[in-house]
């Protein structure tokens, strides 16, 4: 479970990031936040496992404070979320396998990691990853030989082998094409759905975030406008969210869902 | 008359000023010049010069073929110097170019004074290093293999660091979300990748050092260079052709091998 409690965030220079934000997601949930562009949509993902901090208000991931966290305390709770971005952040030069394994890595002794001694398990649970988005067969390839959808699928095998409880996606199908978008999407949902694994999803295309959530929260101007089931997310509630008409370019065509 | 010229255009951008050109032209003739005078070195000089010089060429030629024999030993050893300093020095490269790159180390007075102690290294030129080990240490191998480690760390540490500053930053942020500690984000998100230029930079610094090692003799630290100063007093200059030569030869193929190596890393 996640909850903000109050959460706030103001820039230096007095732009209102994110305005008091209380929201509790449960376990199991599909979440996708939507909202413009500026909306802080990623400001609020990456507040959850503190890539962003907050300057006002309390994050619990289940029931402990990530806010307060600290040194190995906070690398604790970050083990348990995994992320997925818009770039992938692969290491590019390194092989997918090494990619994947670095999921691994809050798991085990920094002597360990560094001289790359995963145990057998390791191993396996980074193959099972590999398997379960499709993408087996490239586990010795060094990650810029894959095309983007590959590379982000890499990128969320990673997050299996991290065993994350929860998985954060912010933007993850922005860079690519409608049929890569629908694979990943499919992908994530599966994961949501076989291992009960709570995802947040910032989206950009009303029509995916239709598709997939269970859960849709707007965003506008760094405050919660809309939070509820995707039955009630009308084309009213989108024209509300973002401030006017829906337009073409937020939806991503029928021919790709 | 600017305004509608005869092309036809009814506005012509105005032509930026070349004054800025001639003033630079003006200043670099006025400097040297003034270094000229202020050496006493004329053209003069330089032409009464000329033959003493030619006789120097013809004094070098032709090369003491034998003189080989005898300097092949100095030779490895100058190539053995330069290895060990130049390994002393990358290693040693490796904790300073972390502790100087702000996109890894975000607190400035460990970044500053690092950067600084870089800095003040490579102020220092390598013969002077040499002679100051020499100094400390005696003749021989040891002061000019610490000199070439200290060069070493001052060069390879600064280039590694400015490559890890332009690193992709988003593995970086992919270790962190995965709970990942300082020197675990290290290994798996900056080493990989400037891996690659960090041994490109030490190859580069090893062709340097061969070169810089060939002169460290000079001063007492070992080397070929002793045989430079040997054959260079006792007025032998066919003798001092044939170390040219070779030294010549001997940097030319490391030269060529380091190159080519480093072509296929990046």
């Amino acid at each position: 479970m996640i909850e903000l409690r109050n959460v706030s965030k103001t820039y230096p220079n007095g732009t209102k990031g994110l305005n008091q934000i209380n929201l509790t997601i449960g376990k199991g949930e599909f979440v996708v936040i939507v909202g413009l562009s500026g909306a802080g949509k990623s400001t609020m993902l990456r507040s959850i496992n503190r890539l962003h901090e907050i300057t006002d208000g309390e994050i619990l991931i289940e029931g402990k404070s990530i806010t307060k966290a600290t040194g190995a305390g906070l690398r604790r709770i970050r083990r348990d979320i995994g992320m997925v971005f818009q770039s992938f952040n692969l290491v590019k030069r390194s092989s997918v396998m090494r990619n994947v394994l670095a999921g691994r890595v809050g798991y085990h002794s920094t002597l360990r990691t560094v001289l790359g001694l995963f145990p057998k398990e390791d191993i396996n649970l980074a193959l099972n990853a590999l398997e379960r988005v499709n993408i087996l067969e490239k586990a010795y390839i060094r990650a810029d030989q894959l095309s983007g959808g590959q590379q982000q699928r890499v990128a969320i095998a990673r997050v299996l082998a991290q065993e994350a409880k929860i998985i954060l996606a912010d933007e993850p199908v922005a860079s690519l094409d409608p049929l890569t978008t629908k694979q990943v999407m499919d992908d994530l949902k599966k994961i949501n759905q076989e291992l009960g694994i709570t995802t947040i999803v910032n989206l950009h295309y009303i029509d995916l975030a239709r598709e997939y959530a269970t859960r849709i929260i707007g965003l506008r101007a760094g405050e919660v406008v809309f939070d509820g089931p995707v039955a009630e997310a009308t084309d009213e509630v989108f024209a509300e969210i973002y401030g006017r008409p829906i337009k073409k370019d937020e939806l991503l065509g029928e021919a790709a869902l | 008359m600017n305004g509608t010229g005869t092309n036809g255009l009814s506005r012509l951008p105005k032509k930026p000023s070349r004054i800025k050109h001639y003033l630079t032209f003006i200043i670099v003739l006025w400097m040297v010049w003034g270094s000229a005078v202020q050496t006493d070195s004329t053209f003069k000089e330089l032409f009464t010069g000329l033959p003493e010089m030619w006789k120097l060429i013809e004094e070098m030629f032709p090369p003491n073929w034998q003189y080989f024999d005898n300097i092949v030993p100095a030779m490895l050893e100058t190539i053995r110097m330069a290895i060990a300093g130049t390994t002393f020095g990358a290693i040693i490269a490796i904790p300073f170019a972390v502790i100087s790159a702000s996109n890894i180390v975000k607190t400035p007075w460990i970044i500053y004074p690092a950067r600084f102690i870089l800095n003040l290294i490579r102020t220092i030129p390598d013969l002077l290093l040499a002679a100051l080990f020499v100094a400390i240490f005696g003749l021989g191998l040891v002061p000019g293999i610490l000199a070439l480690a200290v060069f070493s760390v001052g060069l390879i540490a600064k280039l590694t660091y400015e490559a890890a500053e332009t690193i992709d930053p988003g593995p970086l942020e992919a270790m962190t979300s995965v709970g990942a500690n300082k020197i675990q984000w290290i290994v798996f998100g900056v080493v990989p990748q400037v891996a690659a230029h960090y041994v490109s930079y030490v190859l580069y610094t090893f062709e340097i050092n061969v070169r810089a090692a060939a002169v460290l003799g000079l001063v007492g630290a070992g080397g070929i260079g002793l045989y430079y100063e040997k054959t260079l007093g006792f007025l032998e200059y066919d003798k001092t052709n044939s170390i040219i030569l070779f030294t010549l030869a001997v940097v030319l193929v490391i030269d060529f091998i380091s190159t080519k190596l480093r072509e296929k890393l990046l």
